[in-house]
């Protein structure tokens, strides 16, 4: 790793300064995907912007139609609240099984959204709810917030503020874990509203997260397993590794929407 | 009669309270004075010339003490790594063995080869330097894929110009090719198996350090065996005499085999400390470890078993091409001849067996001895073929073993093997009855109603460990005799501590090596200590591996202690003033036959060391003994695994749903520790079976599991659950060693992947599936078996 200045800012604002300030900085927020970047020589800021003394940058708000969760709260606060599993369960429990116990204790949604990772849940959960995300800068609603492998809408100097869920009607995720990295080979979130429009977001199957349009127009039809499904998924497009290849893919995301509009 | 810590009982690991309270001293934990640090620079290419490295500007770089090539190297004449085990050619040839220098000399040969070393004050130091080292290469066409290694326009070495180390055979040909002309049935199987990475807890860590004013060097490292790393860098490294080098191998955090060979970095953290005039660290990262550490297995086989109208075997014929790696690492070439032909046979009474072997090199990391070595290969192919042939014949997989067990010990096979005695048929019936296996079809329908495939698979496993006598293993080509030695020194007050050759990295030997000490000597567990590691300290000793510490290493401390209670029985006769054939020795007191007479072990002891009641001229001062142990034969561990699987046919993810194994170990000595080596061997197995496969890029090169994020290691929840995971023993103790006992440290990882490979081609139809059996692998062999169906 390379050698870096280390701040520790009390304000968003100050932050945003630092940032600016800085030919190549970076914010560190639970730091386990930037640190491990930084391990590996893939990355080399000169400063590093910690977030985590930013007061009143973490902390989890549930209104009777939306749940609102900080950037810098960790995904072990996010699973173990009491209000999240009683507002939107399946996402408490897509939280759960993010990577391990430590893991959990020290990620969080800002840096897991920002850095938008194709096979990291929160990306899903923000398609498949139909979240907004919150900026010092703006609101930015889910479907104009992941553009690309660990490509965002953020400006540079744009920093996550919070992220607001609707509260949807049911929901349930669904993923089915790389062997090796339990990042999620193909994670598959569906959610249904009050009015009953479906939202499905796929992760791990395709270089950025997206929303399966064609199970999502079966699903406004018929709400059912066999429905989602029955829906044909082509593989064009989608990932191909050692792990799986773009035709196992589109036929998990297949089995993971039945499963989770069975669960929902 | 077995005492509470005695031979036979489940005492708790004395060694445990250290590690599991970070109390432990690693090799990493040891920080000498004034030492500086070392990186190594690696190759980026499988295969290049090197044109030159210029070193000037790193060289300049802050921190940085110096930095050594091979040009150094050659210099100081430092030789290279050696492969101790010569394998002779069908045609009568010596292998081919490339030379193997502690820095790469003229050519890189795999990903993560040795380059240069810089040394520098601190690691972050040595990294950036290392870094800053312009190597100019030239690179050359790769070959990583065994199967093409021999028909590759590829050259590894100048030595092998079809990349063939050996070409070697082994069995009765003639009678074998009879077999098959008048065989009933011939079952044939194409075999891969995969190659593994052993990834132990503690990587690989070394401190050299020079001393000066002795001329002597000292090697703090990780490894299985210090006295014969000490032989080889003194022998063939050529650094320095045995006397002036001291090997320290304090505790090691898991072997697996991988800890057994003489690295290269170990060696250049010793030569380097005598340049930089400090201690030389290096600590591997987990990266290293992956790219650098040896690796196992890797075999690509073709099998065929002949049975008769009667579905008995009649003959077994075998051809393996064994990848070796970029080069021949210390015992790599026993693993694929020696250690894996000779088990051919399997529990099988097989007439005809005929084996030939293509060692070869490719462009990847070393592949040497992983947990089981060899044996896990042999057994892999035996029993794929004899499940495969049960199927095709419609018997009963089980019967159809029986039917073929070796019953008649001792039982000469056609590949070297004498088993000495066994009864396969018991733990046959027992795992049988255990897995309640009659039952099977209900649980496979139970399983249906879940919407799952159960399949149920065994493995009838035979290993040979405890390699010996020396005089067989050196007519076999073996470097080294396979004895062990061991020293007993009882103190003044009657504790005692045990010197041994073998080294304990898991295996926990503090624990059972001082049951037999209190067990035979009536002495307290905790009054006994168990010194091992240090060739300053223990005289003499070949290590830990091949399930052989048990086996070998105990019956050289039982011969020590046998002459221990014969001399103590002498000090006590004297102090009784009895004739020592009067004194009798029982429950750790000397008492004269036909007297009330009685001495505590820790009176006599005191007494033999004050020599105030004893003519010294008659009877020596003190109490200590040593032994070396050499066994008359290997010992024959052989067991059943029998392992139900459950597919998802919708994902392809399989589940361990249950697990038997019934082993053959001989008298236990600590049934607890036996289990825990059990169940880590068969969680080894499972992962081989669906986990773990090592991937070279065959167009780049490149290592492409290179961490844990693609290279998936058997987790806990991979392993069926503990009501569903049972263990059991049957026991035919070992005749050829005092104690009756066999080795049990490698069996799990030998008997348990072709169990859960029969059970999954079980569950979902197919012949074969290739490890590991991901549920990619998995999803993609019911695809073409589907698409096959739908089209017939
Ligand atoms: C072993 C392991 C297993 C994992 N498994 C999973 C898994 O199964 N599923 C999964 O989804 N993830 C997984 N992760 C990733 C984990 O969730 C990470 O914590 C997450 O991706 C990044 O969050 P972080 O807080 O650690 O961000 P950091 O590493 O601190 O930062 C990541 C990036 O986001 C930027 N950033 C951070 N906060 C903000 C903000 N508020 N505004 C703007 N930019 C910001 C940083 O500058 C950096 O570029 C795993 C990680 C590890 C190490």
């Amino acid at each position: 790793m390379e050698n870096f200045n280390y701040h520790r800012p009390a304000t968003t604002t100050a932050a945003v300064a630092l940032l600016k300030k800085s030919k190549d900085g970076k914010f560190l927020a639970g730091g386990h995907t930037l640190i491990p970047t930084m391990k590996q020589g893939l990355a080399a800021p000169r400063d590093v912007i910690d977030l985590t003394a930013i007061k009143g940058f973490s902390g989890i708000k549930v209104s009777k139609t939306m749940v609102t969760i900080k950037a810098g709260t960790t995904h072990q606060d996010v699973t173990m609240s009491k209000d999240v599993n009683k507002a939107i369960p399946a996402l408490a429990q897509m939280v759960g099984k993010i990577g391990g116990v430590h893991v959990r204790h020290k990620g969080t949604i800002g840096g897991s959204l920002a850095n938008n990772d194709p096979a990291a849940d929160y990306p899903s959960a923000c398609l498949g709810l139909g979240a907004t995300i919150e900026t010092n800068k703006r609101k930015i609603e889910a479907d104009k917030f992941f553009t690309g492998m660990f490509e965002t809408a953020l400006k540079n100097d744009e920093i996550i503020i919070a992220v607001h869920f609707p509260i949807p009607k049911k929901a349930s995720h669904q993923k089915f874990p790389n062997p090796a990295s339990r990042y999620a080979m193909v994670g598959v979130f569906v959610s249904q509203d009050g009015k009953g429009k479906t939202r499905v977001g796929v992760t791990g199957a395709a270089p950025c997260v997206f929303r399966a349009v064609e199970v999502e127009a079966a699903l406004n039809e018929e709400f059912s397993a066999k429905a989602a499904s029955a829906v044909k998924i082509s593989a064009k497009g989608l990932l191909s590794d050692m792990h799986a290849s773009a035709a196992y893919r589109a036929h998990l995301l297949s089995v993971l929407a039945g499963r989770a509009v069975a669960a929902a | 009669m077995a005492s509470a810590t005695g031979v036979g009982a489940s005492v708790r690991r004395k060694e445990d309270l250290r590690f599991i309270t970070g109390k432990g001293q690693y090799t990493d934990d040891i920080n000498l004075k004034d030492q500086a640090f070392a990186y190594f620079l690696r190759s980026p290419h499988p295969h290049a010339k090197i044109k030159s490295i210029n070193t000037a500007k790193a060289a300049k770089m802050a921190g940085v003490v110096g930095i050594y090539t091979s040009v150094d190297v050659a210099k100081d004449k430092i030789g290279g790594l050696i492969c101790g085990w010569g394998i002779t050619s069908k045609d009568g040839s010596a292998m081919k063995a490339g030379p193997h220098p502690i820095l790469a000399e003229g050519k890189v040969r795999y990903v993560g080869d040795h380059v240069a070393v810089v040394v520098a004050d601190t690691k972050e130091q040595a990294k950036a330097a290392a870094a800053a080292i312009q190597v100019s290469y030239e690179t050359l066409a790769h070959v990583v894929d065994a199967a093409k290694a021999m028909t590759s326009k590829v050259q590894v070495h100048d030595v092998a110009p079809d990349n063939r180390v050996f070409n070697w055979g082994l069995g009765n040909e003639a009678e074998t090719d009879a077999a098959f002309k008048r065989a009933a049935h011939v079952t044939k199987l194409d075999i891969i198996n995969n190659r593994l990475i052993p990834n132990a807890m503690e990587p690989r860590a070394a401190i050299g350090a020079y001393d000066a004013g002795t001329e002597s060097y000292t090697l703090y490292t990780t490894s299985q065996n210090p006295h014969v790393a000490r032989l080889v860098i003194s022998a063939f490294h050529g650094l320095a005499p045995e006397h002036k080098l001291r090997v320290i191998a304090p505790d090691v955090g898991g072997g697996f085999g991988s800890k057994i060979f003489i690295y290269a970095e170990e060696v250049v953290c010793v030569w380097a400390s005598k340049h930089a005039g400090r201690p030389v660290k290096w600590t591997g990262d987990r990266s290293e470890a992956f790219l650098a550490d040896a690796h196992g297995r890797d075999h690509v086989t073709k099998a065929e078993l002949a049975t008769d109208a009667n579905g008995k075997i009649i003959g077994l014929r075998v051809h393996t091409i064994a990848a070796m790696g970029a080069y021949l690492s210390t015992f790599s070439a026993a693993v694929p001849t020696y250690l894996y032909g000779t088990l051919l046979s399997g529990q099988y009474n097989i007439p005809a067996v005929y084996v030939t072997v293509d060692a070869v090199y490719t462009n990847t990391a070393p592949v040497d001895a992983y947990r089981g070595a060899g044996r896990p290969e042999a057994t892999y192919v035996v029993e794929r073929l004899v499940e495969t042939a049960a199927r095709e014949l419609r018997e009963d997989p089980a019967e159809f073993r029986r039917k073929n067990f070796v019953t008649q010990f001792p039982h000469q096979t056609p590949v070297i093997m004498c088993y000495d005695v066994g009864d396969y048929g018991a733990a046959l019936d027992k795992a049988l009855a255990m897995s309640d296996y009659k039952n099977f079809a209900s649980r496979k329908a139970e399983s249906a109603k879940n919407g799952k495939l159960r399949g149920v698979g065994l493995s009838a496993y035979i290993e040979a460990c405890g390699i010996a006598p020396s005089a067989a293993v050196g007519s076999l080509g073996a470097g080294v005799g396979l004895w062990e030695s061991a020293e007993v020194r009882v103190n003044p007050i009657g504790t005692v501590e045990i010197l041994t050759g073998s080294h304990s990295h898991g295996q926990g030997h503090e624990t059972t090596f001082a049951q037999l000490v209190s067990d035979r000597l009536g002495v307290d567990i905790n009054s006994v200590s168990i010194v091992h590691g240090d060739t300053d300290k223990v005289q003499m000793g070949m290590g830990t591996y091949g399930s052989r510490s048990g086996a070998v290493g105990m019956h050289a401390i039982s011969k020590a202690l046998d002459k221990v209670v014969a001399k103590a029985k002498k000090v006590a006769a004297a102090v009784m003033e009895a004739s020592a054939d009067d004194v009798v020795f029982q429950d750790g007191s000397f008492t004269v036959k036909g007297t009330d007479k009685k001495m505590a072990f820790g009176e006599v002891a005191l007494q033999s060391y004050l020599g105030h009641k004893f003519n010294s001229s008659e009877i020596e001062i003190g109490l200590k003994e040593s032994a070396f142990h050499d066994p008359a034969n290997f010992v024959f561990p052989a067991g059943v695994h029998i392992c139900e699987v459950e597919v998802d046919p919708d994902t392809g993810h399989t589940t361990i749903a249950a697990y038997t194994c019934v082993d053959d170990f001989g008298n236990l000595i600590n049934p607890m520790i036996v289990e825990g080596q059990v169940h880590g061997g068969i969680a080894q197995g499972i992962g081989q079976a669906l986990l773990e496969g090592c991937i070279y890029d065959e167009e780049s090169g490149q290592l492409l599991t290179g961490s844990f994020m693609d290279y998936a290691m058997p987790r806990a929840g991979y392993m069926p659950n503990l009501a569903d995971f049972k263990l059991g023993f049957t026991c035919t103790p070992c005749p050829t060693n005092p104690m009756g006992i066999k080795g049990c440290g490698e069996a799990g990882a030998i008997g348990s992947p072709p169990a859960v490979i029969n059970a999954i081609t079980n569950a979902i139809g197919v012949r074969e599936i290739s490890m590991p059996a991901t549920p990619l692998t998995v999803w993609n062999a019911m695809q073409a078996s589907g698409m096959k169906k739908a089209a017939e």
